[in-house]
């Protein structure tokens, strides 16, 4: 058999929110070395939060992310919250929902339309397709259009959709303009068609990479991203209490983030392990709409993870029109701390997975902070299935149609897995425990 | 034939940051790209595309503070490279919110020295125009959108 010895070194890769880049070493066939590194650098949030208002803190704590501000933003009030025991209203939880959701569909759109599909049409970005091509003018024009009503979505909740200024501990400080809800519903319902076709595209995607991996996500009856327990596809239900426990720390020398194990080994938080896992609590008309899709899952091809973000898109709108049409909003004043004291712990699905917030608060000060995102969680499974994906490479088990030596076909395929994790590296880089040995 | 129409080419980079104005150039795309797509080619855009080594270019927009040699460099380079270049957030124009750690009190700093020694950070975490001549200020936490999109056209103006 032919020796393989190859050096890859990949310092930017492209399409990918912030900055990431891999070292790969093969030496008579065997990896010698496969290091994924976020290479973005620390704000330090967790520190910096020390000492600032309880009240301000989920207001901080957002600019950990400008991608997942708004996930952010509602983890920290829930952690919060919880430490000072309040409960917010039904109202309140339900503009929390539309927060989320357009924050779903906005970056889900995104990831879809501009990172991966240049991808699948062999093109270097979404700006090249063809605006004479009927097919690639109308996937440009869907990519903008779908963005917009997540982007408009979220404005409308959360007064904007990055650093999102309404919601606030206990409740809102603003209230959805009633005149900008009809003409919402209206976007939501004409992008609904494209957003079907987005998921029969993936549907039909040729990328397949299967790993035997555990999935962690919330788990609850109406597919809610920000309440209900955590399961597990080993079975176990986790309480947002215990989630951090069950987790350990690995600190990986070459990376500016923190990554972690569950059951001593790598596993996946994101949309593919929400939709294994609780695809029954997917609302009614997406079940329909997405029916044939959803016989694709439970998967475990982690490019599915992009049918499932699809699939979220589409719930997301459903789930929203549905609120939208069936709510109106009453001012309400925002529920009072019952203590000034206490410790809480916030957990949000964000676009890419499980978000965990731990804050500690003494006086209606913050005290002490951890926090945990979907991409350090996910980080050494990206690393493990770039090594399961070379492998396969190395058996010879993959050609390409596309051509280009091993260094190009690898570098290639690569990049087009990573993308499909959808990674973040600005909430990955927020801060960084030291364990190094 | 027609000849093709010479577009303004557009370097976006970021350094340390949340990225959240970047995220809003992208919403700014929503409802003009096909306007700005005929108009500018985004050349140097790593969110948007793989571009090979980098080249002259009209304009860059930079997002974020600089935290290192290594980003000091590659901002000095873009700055060799373009003829205009905009700081756009918060942290690219003040340093903050990324330059906190240059207040933090000494037990916060003390906490942080490692890291810090182990990725080769800078004392300091600077804003771009400690570094570099800036010629065009968006700030914000995230961008102003509307400032960002009025000069942009102003630019587009220019170049016309």
């Amino acid at each position: 058999m032919h020796q393989i010895n190859l050096d890859l070194s990949l310092d930017e890769i492209s399409k990918i929110e912030g900055n990431a880049g891999l070292d790969l070493s093969i030496q008579n066939n065997q990896i010698t070395k496969c290091h994924f590194k976020i290479t973005e650098y620390k704000r330090f949030y967790t520190q910096a939060i020390k000492g600032k208002s309880a009240a301000a803190a989920p207001s901080l704590l957002a600019r950990i992310c400008g991608t997942c501000s708004n996930a952010h933003i509602l983890a920290a009030l829930e952690a919060i919250e919880t430490a000072l025991k309040i409960t917010p209203s039904p109202q309140t939880m339900l503009l929390r929902r539309l927060i989320i959701s357009g924050l779903i569909i906005r970056d889900h759109a995104l990831h879809l339309y501009l990172f991966v599909l240049p991808d699948l049409f062999q093109k270097n970005s979404l700006l090249d397709f063809d605006n004479q091509d009927p097919v690639e003018h109308q996937l440009l024009h869907d990519a903008f259009a779908v963005k917009d009503a997540g982007n408009q979505l979220s404005i409308l909740t959360g007064g904007r959709s990055v650093h999102a200024p309404y919601p606030q501990l206990g409740g809102f400080n603003q209230l959805p303009d009633p005149e900008k809800i009809p003409p919402l519903i209206q976007k939501l319902t004409a992008v609904r068609p494209a957003v079907i076709k987005l998921i029969d595209i993936f549907l039909n995607s040729p990328f397949k990479l299967i790993h035997q991996v555990p999935y962690l996500a919330n788990k609850n009856p109406d597919y809610s991203y920000l309440t209900g327990n955590i399961v597990s596809s080993d079975g176990v239900n986790i309480t947002p209490q215990t989630y951090r426990r069950q987790l350990k720390h690995v600190s990986l020398p070459y990376s500016q983030a923190s990554a972690y194990t569950y059951k001593d080994t790598s596993y996946m938080v994101g949309a593919l392990a929400r939709i294994n896992l609780n695809q029954s609590g997917l609302n009614s008309n997406t079940k329909t709409a997405a029916a044939k899709a959803l016989t694709a899952f439970p998967s475990q091809n982690v490019f599915d993870n992009n049918l499932a973000q699809a699939i979220e898109i589409l719930n997301a709108v459903d789930d929203s029109l549905d609120i939208l049409n069936q709510t109106g909003f009453t001012p309400e004043t925002p529920v009072k701390p019952q203590v000034n004291s206490g410790e809480g712990f916030g957990i949000v699905e964000a676009p890419r997975g499980l978000l965990y917030h731990h804050l500690t608060i003494d006086n209606l000060i913050v005290k002490d902070a951890e926090i945990l995102v979907p991409t350090g969680q996910n980080q050494l499974n990206i690393e493990n299935d770039i090594k399961l994906l070379v492998n396969i490479h190395l058996r010879g088990e993959r050609s390409s149609h596309l051509g280009g030596d091993l260094k190009q076909r690898l570098t290639r395929d690569i990049e087009i897995l990573i993308r499909a994790y959808d990674p973040c590296m600005s909430c990955a880089s927020h801060f960084l425990k030291i364990r190094w040995k | 034939m027609v000849n093709p129409v010479k577009k303004l080419i557009l370097g976006w980079f970021t350094f340390t940051c949340s990225e959240d104005s970047t995220m809003l150039m992208i919403e700014a795309l929503n409802t003009r790209w096909q306007d700005w797509t005929e108009k500018i080619d985004f050349k140097y855009a790593k969110v948007l595309r793989k571009s090979s080594s980098l080249g002259p270019m009209d304009v860059a927009f930079v997002e974020g503070a600089i935290s290192s040699d290594l980003q000091e460099t590659k901002l000095k380079t873009i700055r060799q490279l373009a003829k205009k270049l905009v700081a756009v957030g918060s942290c690219a124009v003040t340093g903050h919110p990324s330059a906190q750690r240059n207040l933090f009190n000494p037990s916060q700093t003390q906490a942080i020295k490692p890291i810090l020694e182990k990725f080769n950070f800078n004392s300091q975490t600077k804003k771009l125009s400690d570094i570099v001549t800036v010629d065009y200020l968006v700030p914000g936490c995230p961008m102003d959108e509307t400032k960002f999109v009025e000069l942009m056209n102003k630019i587009l103006a220019q170049a016309m």
